[in-house]
């Protein structure tokens, strides 16, 4: 079962049990209860509370609709006088004055795209080394704790993983970069003064933060791929990571693509641990070392001291940027892994 | 046959390494969580005294500061978000599992709701502020409540989908077959068999919102005094470990660690509470 832990309940609910009835309110639900006997006891009240009832829970799942159609509505024409105001412009440009009210969002941009990226670097062969330890390599006494813990990673509140980044991680990754100087220092990546806070942090600390994702997503794409499979790579000789890197990986290959943009989804959009470790200086550098911002971060710091209504609508255009982006990317995720798990007619191995 | 013999053991060699690798990896993100969970033990409990429970936060160095109106804001945040995720979730699960079939609508819900849980946190923030705070024209409790309750809605709708169709059709049928009303069937048998996984879903729920910081800050806002209703600024535990966090007193950074413990237990407890009841939900069914 996909954990809860990760954010997406429910890929593949394809129920056993089939349709349960999608039919109108009155009717039996068909298969083997059909027809007959309970038409003896229905009494007109009956079909009355059964309509009411499908109304109501109806009318309840329709909200979702209108709270996601509000939700772009309400980004939209927040956001309209700064469409209107800069137009394309506004995802190129590098100015960010609220005293001139100019209002270009590409440093943000830039520091969301490279700390999200430079996290999927840092994550992916952690995550993936996880996933293969949980479906292929552990006992299976093991498989629950470590599975448990690493979900664990996901449960803690981002504004701790903050003030972690803060108080612990900001000086080791000081350290880290005063090595780096040292010895690449030529390299422009590693340049500049070591201050500890900056973009290398906000990598590292996302990195952590979408592990758990994109290690218990893949994880399940793996489960899903059929034994037979591997039992043809060992039958032929195949090493045990002959197998997995030639069978088990090529086979969920597209599925594991998805939880990686899951996991980049995930990078995207968090908030706090990476305002409390990025610096927060809307420039455009190509060391890792220097200070930078985010998309999150500019919203979550000049929201709430915004200069007039152009700098909030900027602000909000940000947000519906982001809520695009992330969209996207999701559902072109849940495709993915729904791919692999279809295959194999949606059954994880057990 | 001397290649032969080099190429098996490099073969082999490279079993061992990548075996070794595998394992590392799993060290390596287990590390930071150690790490995290130590620390806010350690600097946690050392920052948490009576008076960290009882009082309001006081200036830089008052040994008598504490966060009570931010441990009472998060838990009336977190019933107000229960108040509108709950019903709201359950109701739409039930549809989506009891009438949805495959059609357009129920697709639509679903695509949906899973777009809602992937949108940013901060995004919501911002909703929740243009639809609660702005037309009132003041930060309020009700508005941080909401928003949190918006997030909790797809975690909820989905688990409560899922959980309600691996309900046994036979029990669906003996009901039916006794002549109970179909709604009666779902109420009565349905979601009372599920319903040790709904209270499950629902700490899982609560316990991922508990944590938001995001969506408060431009709504709950948050508070250094007791707030007197809903309808002003309210504290919460997360805003109040931000603003600590970032302070440049060492004090304040002292109570963030406290207010971290206190917030990681309290997210820890309904995670564990909510696996608890999983596993004795999943070993009852399978008797």
């Amino acid at each position: 079962m996909s954990s809860s832990a990760t954010g997406i309940p429910g890929q593949g609910h394809h129920p056993p049990a089939g349709r349960t009835g999608s039919g109108g309110t009155g009717e039996q639900p068909g298969g083997p209860l059909a027809a007959g006997g309970l038409q003896f006891s229905s009494r007109p009240r009956r079909g009355l509370a059964d309509a009411l009832f499908k109304a109501v829970t109806g009318a309840f799942a329709s909200l979702i609709l209108v709270l996601v159609l509000l939700l772009v509505l309400e980004l939209v024409r927040s956001s309209w006088p700064s469409l209107k105001a800069f137009g394309w412009r506004f995802l190129v440009t590098q100015t960010w004055d609220p005293v001139r009210q100019q209002f270009g969002a590409l440093p943000f941009i830039f520091g969301t795209v490279v700390s999200s990226l430079l996290a999927l670097i840092l994550s992916v062969p952690v995550s993936l080394g996880i996933a293969i330890y949980l479906a292929e390599m552990a006992p299976h006494w093991l498989r629950g704790p470590v599975s448990f813990l690493v979900e664990l990673l996901a449960a803690i509140p981002s504004v701790i993983y903050g003030l972690w980044g803060i108080f612990v991680l900001v000086p080791l990754v000081r350290q880290l970069e005063v090595f780096l100087g040292t010895y690449l220092g030529f390299i422009p990546l590693f340049s500049g003064p070591p201050y500890g806070i900056g973009m290398l942090a906000a990598g590292i600390i996302l990195a952590i933060m979408i592990t758990p994702t994109i290690a218990a997503v893949s994880r399940d794409v793996i489960l899903a791929v059929p034994n037979s499979q591997r039992e043809a790579s060992l039958a032929l000789g195949a090493t045990r990571w002959e197998t997995i890197r030639n069978v088990v990986l090529e086979y969920a290959q597209s599925g594991i693509i998805g939880a990686i943009i899951l996991g980049l989804g995930r990078a995207l959009g968090e908030t706090m641990a990476v305002t409390m470790v990025i610096g927060n200086r809307p420039e455009i550098s190509a060391s890792l070392f220097s200070f930078a911002t985010s998309l999150t971060s500019v919203i979550a710091n000049e929201f709430n001291e915004s200069g007039g209504a152009l700098h909030i609508s900027a602000l909000v255009e940000l947000g519906l940027v982001l809520f695009l982006v992330t969209i996207v990317l999701n559902s072109l995720a849940r495709f993915l892994v729904w791919q692999v798990q279809q295959r194999n007619g949606g059954a994880a191995r057990v | 046959m001397d290649v032969d013999r080099l190429h098996r053991r490099r073969r082999r060699w490279k079993e061992r390494l990548m075996t070794v690798l595998i394992y590392l990896s799993v060290l390596v993100a287990l590390l930071p969580l150690f790490s995290i969970l130590i620390y806010v033990a350690i600097k946690g409990i050392g920052a948490l005294n009576w008076d960290f429970f009882v009082r309001l936060p006081g200036p830089v160095g008052d040994p008598h500061a504490g966060m009570a109106n931010a441990i009472v804001g998060t838990l009336e945040l977190l019933l107000v978000a229960a108040a509108v995720g709950l019903p709201i979730g359950i109701l739409a699960g039930i549809y989506l599992a009891e009438f949805g079939g495959h059609g357009l609508f129920s697709n639509s819900v679903r695509f949906l709701a899973d777009v809602l849980s992937g949108v940013p946190s901060i995004v919501i923030g911002i909703f929740a502020y243009a639809l609660m705070v702005l037309p009132v024209k003041h930060f309020s409790g009700w508005s941080g409540g909401v928003a949190l309750g918006i997030m909790m809605i797809p975690v909820v709708t989905r688990t409560t989908e899922e959980l309600i169709r691996m309900v046994p059709r036979s029990l669906r049928e003996a009901g039916l077959a006794l002549g109970v009303p179909r709604w009666r069937v779902t109420v009565s048998i349905v979601l009372r068999t599920a319903a040790g996984g709904l209270t499950t879903g629902a700490m899982l729920a609560l316990a991922r919102v508990a944590g938001e910081t995001a969506p408060l800050l431009f709504t709950a806002f948050g508070n250094r005094y007791w707030h007197r209703s809903l309808n002003e600024p309210v504290a919460a535990l997360t805003l109040q470990i931000y603003q600590y966090a970032i302070s440049a007193f060492e004090d304040w950074q002292r109570q963030a660690w406290g207010a971290a413990f206190v917030l990681i237990i309290m997210v820890l407890i309904l995670n564990i509470l909510a696996r608890l009841g999983t596993r004795s939900k999943f070993s009852t069914q399978q008797e």
